[in-house]
């Protein structure tokens, strides 16, 4: 399967879809000026990967911050994840916040309320 | 014989520049800035470098200042969720206004106890009654049922063709815990000035 490595900026978040390497993360800044444009790759990505997956697939967030429109679309991401998990492979998803970032870790308590998916909260200093 | 048509005088810029109309303009609308804390006004439109601009300008002061950084994401995220609601919903109808078309008013106040970021644009006055509605929806709903609101939302809604996931007002009484102040001044029989202000505690 393709890779997908996007560098992040300062409003597009870092982006590796790595199948072979079974590394999956979001990490960063996400207001990008087309939501949709942005995201559409990853979300496809996942549809492809969803018909030959690992066996297990830990996929991270390590966001600071996101828009609402972003919110949206990492819901779309999530709910790949819930396919994948349904189809009965092993997923885990690593919600990573500051500790002091009340707000981020709600966002990450109320996905998990919104998808039926395994997920882990982690916090970092 | 034929009268010549007046024709109308223009100051030339040099005469514009030194003209005591405009010096004190200039001055009283810096001590209007100052009185009313602005830190942060423009009057334009919003595009998303501008977005950027702002909110990295905003940050960068906010960071010099030692504000907290649970205040200064807040502010932040206030201000990008305002200034996209202006770039993707500003009314550009009767572009015959021109000076109203598409654009907006964008000001951020900083107090002793609160930042304010305020928004002004054209709306059409048919979008009002439901603009209104979920403005007084969302200022009435507590914590909680906000958050089931924000949950239904993200599930059910789709993302608008302009890119909004009609989320914002939501999330920003959410992340500030207070009400969204706003007006709908009439410009016309077809149109409005909206002007939205949310505002932000300095105190956690």
């Amino acid at each position: 399967m393709d890779v997908i490595k996007i560098k992040g900026t300062e409003d597009t978040p870092s982006v590796t879809l790595d199948a072979a390497s079974n590394i999956f993360e979001v990490a960063g800044r996400s207001l990008p000026e087309d939501v949709a444009a942005f995201y559409t790759p990853i979300v496809n990505w996942l549809d492809k990967y969803i018909q030959s997956p690992n066996p297990k697939t830990n996929f991270s967030f390590k966001l600071v911050y996101f828009n609402t429109a972003s919110s949206k679309l990492l819901l779309d991401i999530l709910m790949k994840l819930e396919d994948l998990s349904k189809n009965g492979k092993e997923v885990l998803v690593k919600w990573h916040y500051s500790e002091d970032d009340e707000d981020m870790k709600e966002a990450g308590e109320e996905y998990a309320d919104i998808v039926d998916v395994p997920f882990e909260q982690i916090s970092y200093a | 014989m034929i009268d010549k048509p007046k024709t109308k005088y223009y100051m030339n810029t040099e005469e514009k520049r030194n003209n005591i109309s405009f010096l004190e303009f200039v001055y009283d609308f810096y001590k209007s800035m100052k009185k009313h804390e602005i830190s942060l006004v423009y009057e334009g439109e919003i595009t998303h470098q501008i977005t950027k601009a702002f909110t990295s300008l905003t940050e960068s002061n906010m960071a010099k200042e030692e504000e907290s950084n649970t205040v200064q994401k807040k502010v932040f995220h206030v201000m990008v969720e305002c200034l996209q609601n202006i770039s993707k919903h500003a009314d550009d109808y009767g572009t015959n206004d021109y000076i109203f078309s598409g654009r907006g008013i964008f000001l951020v106040a900083k107090g002793i106890d609160e930042y304010s970021v305020t928004t002004g644009n054209t709306v059409e006055n048919i979008k009002i009654p439901d603009l209104k509605k979920l403005l007084e929806q969302v200022n009435s709903l507590d914590k909680e049922e906000l958050t089931e609101l924000y949950k239904k939302q993200i599930k059910e809604g789709r993302l608008s063709d302009k890119g909004g996931a009609g989320l914002g007002f939501i999330d920003i009484k959410r992340k500030t815990g207070r009400n969204l102040d706003y007006h709908f001044l009439p410009i016309n029989e077809d149109t409005s000035f909206f002007l939205l202000t949310s505002t932000i505690s300095r105190n956690n």
